[in-house]
């Protein structure tokens, strides 16, 4: 009952409409902070299954010849972590940095488009729970993530003759799945583009927006781009798998690697777009811990450009060992190369960024430092996969394996650690503990490189990705089980955070609205922030508009010449 | 000055390193392995070359990087009533130095690749080259030796220092085809003409493996590539292209009538001088499993899945006077005929139940076709 004074001695008493009740606040939400915390949690669980998924891998592939999974279950295991942690925890969670961070750090007081953004959310919600539920029916995807023609075919013509490639619901709920989840995507993706380009605080102009902000544009970019792509891709599937259509078909005049073709034009700016983010979460959280500003802001910020245009040019060396012209090989090999050198260049930045600085350890920092030391080596072995006669010999092996690993966990799940140590405090108002935190970078750093730095040599000792079992004479026994050990180091890394996570919320520590001293706005508003997000909205003259209210003197628009 | 915290940091860089050393070291005991830094043809030494040329420059790049990354870190950490570091945005030469120097490693890098990706199938070899049509099943390979008249099936035999073309055909989804000591792997699509080019320069026994996935049994699709001395391969050639001989032994007498009544193993597999008059038969066409000519001169079993020796599976008379196998689990051959379904799940010998008295007729037939 909501009970209301309307005037002296007399009250106004009704039922709670449901939106004013806990659960119905959250569900009917349409607070782009409310709506980012549901995209982090609701990612965090996803990222729960697919580690479970991933670590029953790993015990499969512990010893040769295991006998914990059955061949069929392994691969839908196998095809479900890629699928569940790329579109089900590093797509939501980054978009539910954004959707958190980019309006606060804009001086903005929602998104461009609040019941879209809500719908972008619960879309993602089902979507994900859509994909799960295949495995209640024994039938969850088992094409592999990038599901490839013609194997991701029904029953019959899927290749010169007729036999059997995927029948059953497997591939069906992978397609619908995707086709979901590009709806919110593309949602989500209008959303941003329109947020940073017209709600942007007076001042802010393009060139003073966080890198968080200019990533999160880029990306948002990249997914209206390249979605259309893989939607085509999906529908294309669909049709041939009900009715009776044969795109992929080579005995009925399709070709498979049309397949490839529209896949990884969406799949290859797809990395960037698990990236992207990150780089800019590393970008605004680097300066604060070492107390100056990013080093070469526009190059940090325009090298980003220039990899999300270039990232729509490289799809092809996935598919170097096709049998492509060799011409066409050279062409993909270059553009992979050049590709590497803006990311090298935002790598010097932010060493330097650190140079000269005053590094204060936290664990926020510590990701983020650590997030630089991993991402350089799957930047390095990535190298090594665009050299493509190489890559010839190590593609489709656990080198692949261990590079995407190198990206995605080593790059994108140390930043996004980083971002939540960061950013937790804004979000509930409590730090989150420091030693637990150090504790879990350390154990994490450890179980990654214990983990994925084998997978370079099985790869080199040639050992194939996507097998579910593997004889025990081929010199191949160790290092699984290293990866094995590392991946259980791993998961207590991430209990520890669970851990972290709860009794925070008990009893952390009172965060305070700006608890490092940043220089950003989300920081000057409470934490966390009123609904309105900032009383007055604030008017910007610099990149760092906060460190300029609490350095009046030393200013950056006073010092500082952009 | 004291640097506690220093030593905590080089403490796990100690244990670090060690780890990432001891995995190498454990690489290096893999002997057995397909290892493609091991090569033993010129195509994979190419390849190989190409390795430790990007290692040496990876290795400098990343201690390099590492090591400024580390020193920043160390050098500039907080330090208690330290003043405000100056306030530095950038800096315009020291961008484009960094932009510069990478991309000069990158271009190095770039044109390694490019010269030896187009000079990757030039190699030379003895006599004539040998063609081979490869074909990608679920989940075996067929070699069929276009030029000399023979199909093996997961045996892939050649003559060492012999130019080798291959074309790779799929009858279903995309396989790729490796043999990581000889050359990398081009992929097997189905509508495509792929082909490679390699050759061994060392005899010896080397893994193929399908590197595509291709479904439920993608782990047991590899094959055997034996590379023999000129002499040895020619007398092999020339066995290989007889027909099968008949059978004496009276129990392989009763393994070839159980392979060859009607509704039995020749439903699915051929024989050249049973129910093949040759191996270009267009009867062949009609089975879906390996061609068993010469299955007694072969050790794998369905993609490597199983191995066997004839003296592992000796055939000996048992108490009731039935032809047995003498050790059923140390012999692969009688495991696969007695539940091909448990030890392969999937795959397309769907066969019913076969007592221990066929299966050991069937082993001394098998054995017999040498």
């Amino acid at each position: 009952m909501a009970t209301r004074t309307i005037g002296e001695g007399v009250s106004l008493t009704r039922r709670k409409s449901f939106s004013e009740t806990y659960i119905g606040g959250w569900i009917m939400t349409i607070d782009h902070k409310k709506i980012g915390i549901m995209y982090m949690i609701t990612a965090f669980f996803f990222f729960l299954i697919g580690g479970t998924e991933a670590l029953l891998v790993r015990t499969q592939l512990a010893v040769p010849d295991g006998k914990v999974l059955t061949a069929e279950i392994y691969n839908q295991v196998f095809t479900m972590h890629g699928t569940t942690m790329i579109f089900l925890f590093v797509m939501p969670m980054l978009t539910g940095f954004g959707n958190y961070v980019v309006p606060l750090m804009i001086g903005a007081r929602d998104m461009a488009f609040p019941r879209l953004n809500a719908f972008g959310y619960w879309v993602v919600l089902f979507g994900g729970m859509f994909l799960s539920i295949s495995f209640l029916f024994g039938q969850a995807p088992n094409a592999g993530w990038f599901n490839y023609a013609p194997l991701n075919e029904l029953t019959t013509g899927c290749g010169a003759t007729a036999v059997t490639c995927t029948p059953g619901l497997n591939t069906d709920f992978w397609a619908l799945g995707i086709l979901m989840l590009g709806v919110s995507s593309i949602a989500g993706s209008l959303n941003f583009v329109v947020t940073i380009l017209r709600l942007r605080a007076p001042g802010m102009t393009i060139n003073r927006m966080p890198l968080f902000t200019w990533m999160v544009l880029v990306t948002s970019f990249l997914l209206l781009f390249a979605l259309p792509s893989v939607t085509a891709a999906s529908i294309l599937l669909l049709l041939d798998r009900h009715i009776g259509t044969h795109f992929f078909q080579a005995g009925a005049g399709g070709d498979p690697l049309l397949w490839q073709h529209l896949f990884w034009s969406f799949g290859h700016p797809e990395v960037y777009i698990l990236i992207l983010p990150a780089f800019g979460m590393i970008s605004d959280i680097l300066p604060v811990f070492s107390r100056k500003p990013i080093f070469g802001y526009t190059f940090v910020a325009w090298s980003g450009v220039a990899i999300g245009f270039l990232s729509f040019t490289v799809w092809a060396h996935h598919m170097f060992a096709v049998g492509l012209p060799l011409v066409a090989q050279a062409f993909f090999a270059t553009s992979t190369t050049l590709i590497a050198i803006p990311t090298a260049v935002k790598v010097f930045n932010w060493i330097a960024t650190i140079y000269g600085g005053k590094v204060r350890f936290t664990a926020s920092m510590l990701f983020a430092v650590g997030f630089i030391a991993m991402f350089l080596i799957g930047g390095l072995n990535g190298v090594a996969l665009a050299v493509v006669p190489f890559d010839y010999q190590v593609t489709d092996t656990y080198f692949v394996v261990s590079h995407l690993h190198y990206v995605l966990f080593g790059g994108t799940v140390f930043a996004v650690f980083g971002g939540i140590f960061y950013w937790f405090p804004k979000m509930s108002g409590r730090l989150l503990n420091e030693r637990l935190g150090k504790a879990q970078f350390w154990l994490m750093l450890i179980g990654v490189n214990l983990t994925f730095f084998p997978m370079h040599i099985l790869g080199l000792l040639g050992m194939p990705r996507r097998v579910y079992t593997y004889a025990g004479n081929l010199g191949w026994n160790d290092l699984n089980l290293m990866a094995t050990i590392g991946a259980f180091i791993i998961a207590v890394s991430i209990m520890l955070f669970l851990w972290n996570f709860v009794i925070t919320l008990r009893s952390g520590e009172k965060a305070g609205d700006d608890p490092w001293d940043a220089f950003t706005l989300e920081w000057d508003t409470s934490s966390p922030p009123k609904p309105y997000n900032f009383e007055v909205v604030p008017t910007v003259r610099s990149r760092r508009p906060f460190y300029d209210k609490k350095n009046p003197e030393i200013a950056d628009w006073k010092t500082a010449t952009h | 000055m004291r640097m506690p915290k220093i030593r905590g940091v080089k403490r796990w860089i100690t244990i670090i390193s060690a780890i990432l050393l001891s995995s190498i070291l454990l690489a290096a005991c893999g002997e057995n392995s397909p290892s493609i830094i091991n090569p033993k043809g010129p195509v994979a030494a190419k390849e190989s070359g190409l390795f430790w040329f990007i290692l040496v420059v990876a290795t400098i790049v990343f201690v390099a990087v590492e090591g400024m990354l580390i020193y920043s870190m160390v050098r500039f950490r907080e330090r208690p009533n330290a003043p405000n570091p100056r306030q530095i945005h950038g800096n315009n030469a020291i961008e484009l130095a960094w932009t510069i120097a990478p991309s000069i490693f990158l271009f190095a890098v770039l044109i390694g690749t490019i010269y030896t990706m187009f000079n990757l199938s030039n190699i030379s070899g003895q006599g004539r080259t040998i063609e081979i049509k490869v074909v990608a099943h679920q989940w075996w390979w067929e070699f069929d030796y276009t030029n000399d008249n023979i199909v093996t099936a997961d045996e892939l035999v050649v003559p060492v220092g012999t130019v080798i073309h291959t074309t790779l055909e799929s009858e279903n989804v995309i396989h790729s085809f490796w043999i990581p000591q000889i050359t990398g792997k081009t992929d097997v699509v189905p509508g495509h003409a792929n082909d490679k080019v390699f050759s061994a320069d060392t005899a010896g026994t080397y893994r193929g493996i399908c590197t595509e996935y291709c479904g439920l049994q993608h782990a047991h699709m590899s094959f055997e590539m034996r590379a023999l001395p000129q002499a040895e391969y020619v007398s092999w050639l020339h066995n290989q292209q007889n027909a099968a001989a008949t059978p004496t032994d009276p129990n392989a007498v009763a393994g070839e009538k159980i392979f060859s009544t009607s509704g039995g193993c020749v439903g699915c597999h051929g024989i050249v001088g049973v129910d093949l008059k040759s191996f270009s038969d267009p009867a062949a066409k009609l089975k879906v499993g390996p061609n068993l000519t010469h299955f007694g001169s072969r050790t794998s079993i369905a993609g490597l899945v199983l191995m066997w020796k004839p003296q592992d599976c000796v055939v000996v008379t048992d108490s009731s006077g039935n032809p047995a196998i003498q050790n059923p689990s140390g012999c692969g051959l009688y495991q696969w005929l007695h539940d091909p379904q448990a030890v392969k799940p999937g795959n397309d010998m769907l066969i019913g139940k076969l007592s221990d008295t066929q299966i050991a007729q069937l082993i001394a037939y098998l054995e017999s076709l040498q």
